[in-house]
């Protein structure tokens, strides 16, 4: 297929009437769904494991120092008059009660004091030692990973053939905000090309987040402090980088979400499929089967397309 | 709207926690902890590799020094020992420098003046994620070490603390013979142009410059060098790497 010709925008009317023929493309190919479903378990454990070093000392701060009464972010707890714990988030100057999630979680009956609640820390108990080896273990886990699907998608051109935007893709920008805001997805050969938000966004998270997240995690260490003197100082110093690291894990999780979002309105059994099996199922174009036959078996077409890697 | 939201909620917590206890049961294992474990030793080999032993922690202004600096762990020891030291301001306190040497001694802090000084300012990382500028003033450990003599079996460089984390768990902590010839890791008795507080660690305290807070051992009595820590404490190298923590303290 000549993913140049085809017009990302173009959404073919489905007629409710008239069920349209589906057939089967394999579209991600094994390494990509091995990769992916890789690095799912391993941003989870990061993030929760995460939350578990940052409740360690739940504020964050600009520059290289953590002087207490600068910080721009904290989770905190107060007691109020009658001598019940109270979670305290401050933002600047800002300051919300966030008693149950942030601060001070648990239940009324055993309220604790804490950052984020034990549900979301890996361990759940305070135990910022097996927190660490939590998250450096999956580290690895996701940089190895990174890495060799970043020398993958080289290698295979999925890189520069299907998130490189072309010039066409950057033209259909407007249309393509106009669709996804109107929660429309195209369904025949269209589906399988990237649109240019899908693109943008995986090639933001991909090196902007997934680089920065790695590169201010190593800026918190002290030894490569040593040769990483000039990085950490561009972004402001060690406090800096870490502010940035937490910021761009709720980045991550912000992609997560809408990436989830869109999963379930395009179909979510067919996509899941898709990641699992790698066969993804698209409305079949009467010029590709012939005559459309509503009686026909969906998805009983053996997939023909080259995989869509 | 409220009831799908609480379901929501609770669904998503559920997850979450299901998902936790499953986390948390592996970490109670001995082949859970110790598979996550095995990242320590990549983490210093890797680091090693990127960051050569001779690469120096950056070093700051007079303007950078936190107003504050905050005391972590003990900060005043209460042990006999260290309190009849400190009634007498450290006038009769001597470091013993033993083990693996050719000539063990008993250094006071004037001693150890007579040695190669040097001051810096540095960052301190605490391992739970704060940060606070000093200016370090010690003896650098390599020229103690020239000093007495380093036996060629020797490995690692133990610091025995006056303060006790638990009844009979005095403060501990080791670092290599690589980290101890660092020309930034010091015998510190000054902080900001003063004698070390008594909070810092006074008289006497590490400083290690591309480590984490915890191997910054304070209020030094001792220092052994020793082939392996394996009898020593539990065997992990350090009070904190008895509790659970990387001995390699880098990153």
């Amino acid at each position: 297929m000549s993913a140049e010709s085809l017009d990302a925008g173009a959404v073919p009317p489905t007629s409710p009437a008239t069920p349209v023929p589906r057939k089967l493309v394999y579209r991600h190919p094994l390494p990509i769904r091995i990769m992916h479903w890789i690095n799912v378990v391993a941003l989870t454990l990061m993030l929760l494991s995460g939350l578990q070093i940052f409740n360690a000392h739940p504020s964050l701060y600009w520059g290289n120092r953590s002087d207490e009464g600068s910080e721009i972010l904290s989770l905190d707890a107060r007691r109020d008059a009658a001598g019940k714990l109270i979670g305290v988030t401050r933002i600047g100057r800002h300051e919300f009660t966030t008693t149950g999630f942030l601060g001070v979680s648990g239940g009324s009956d055993r309220p604790q004091v804490r950052g984020f609640p034990a549900w979301l820390t890996v361990p759940g108990s305070q135990w910022l030692a097996m927190g660490r080896r939590w998250h450096f273990f999956f580290a690895w886990v996701f940089v190895l990973n990174g890495l060799c699907y970043v020398g993958y998608a080289i290698a295979t051109r999925h890189l520069q053939r299907d998130l490189w935007p072309t010039r066409a893709d950057w033209r259909g920008l407007g249309r393509s905000i106009v669709e996804h805001l109107r929660f429309r997805h195209p369904h025949g050969e269209a589906a399988l090309r990237y649109n240019i938000l899908q693109r943008l966004a995986y090639l933001v998270v991909i090196f902007v987040f997934g680089v920065g997240i790695v590169l201010m995690g190593l800026a918190m260490s002290p030894r490569m402090d040593a040769v990483l003197a000039p990085m950490v100082e561009a972004v402001g110093g060690r406090q800096s980088a870490r502010t940035i690291h937490f910021i761009i894990a709720w980045g991550f999780v912000a992609f997560v979400l809408i990436h989830l979002f869109e999963v379930l309105i395009s179909g979510v059994f067919n996509q899941l499929r898709g990641m699992i099996t790698g066969r993804f199922a698209i409305d079949a174009a009467p010029a590709d089967t012939g005559t459309p036959n509503p009686g026909a078996l969906p998805e009983s077409v053996p997939p023909e397309q080259k995989p869509h890697d | 709207m409220t009831d799908r939201r609480s379901f929501l909620r609770m669904t998503m917590a559920g997850a979450a926690g299901m998902l936790v206890a499953g986390c948390d049961r592996i970490s109670q294992t001995a082949w859970g902890a110790d598979t996550l474990g095995k990242a320590e030793g990549l983490n210093r080999r890797v680091q090693a590799l990127l960051s050569p032993s001779g690469s120096m922690a950056r070093e700051y202004t007079e303007a950078d020094i936190s107003s504050v600096f905050h005391p972590n762990g003990t900060t005043m020891p209460a042990t006999p020992a260290y309190r009849a030291l400190m009634a007498s301001g450290f006038r009769d306190y001597r470091l013993q420098v033993d083990g693996l040497v050719r000539h063990p001694a008993m250094l006071s802090i004037e001693d150890l003046k007579r040695l190669d000084v040097r001051t810096q300012i540095t960052r301190h990382d605490c391992v739970e994620g704060w940060s606070a500028i000093g200016k370090w003033q010690g003896t650098v450990l390599s020229a103690v070490l020239d000093h007495v003599g380093v036996d060629p079996r020797a490995r690692y460089v133990m610091f025995h603390c006056f303060d006790e984390m638990e009844e009979d768990t005095p403060y501990y902590e080791s670092i290599d013979l690589v980290e101890a010839m660092h020309p930034q890791t010091l015998l510190a008795f000054a902080l900001n142009g003063r004698p070390l507080p008594v909070p810092n660690g006074a008289p006497l305290r590490l400083r290690v410059g591309r480590q984490l807070g915890y191997k910054q051992a304070k209020y030094l009595a001792r220092i052994e060098l020793v082939s392996s820590f394996e009898d020593i404490g539990d065997g992990n190298g350090g009070y904190w790497e008895d509790q659970g923590y990387e001995w390699y303290a880098g990153i």
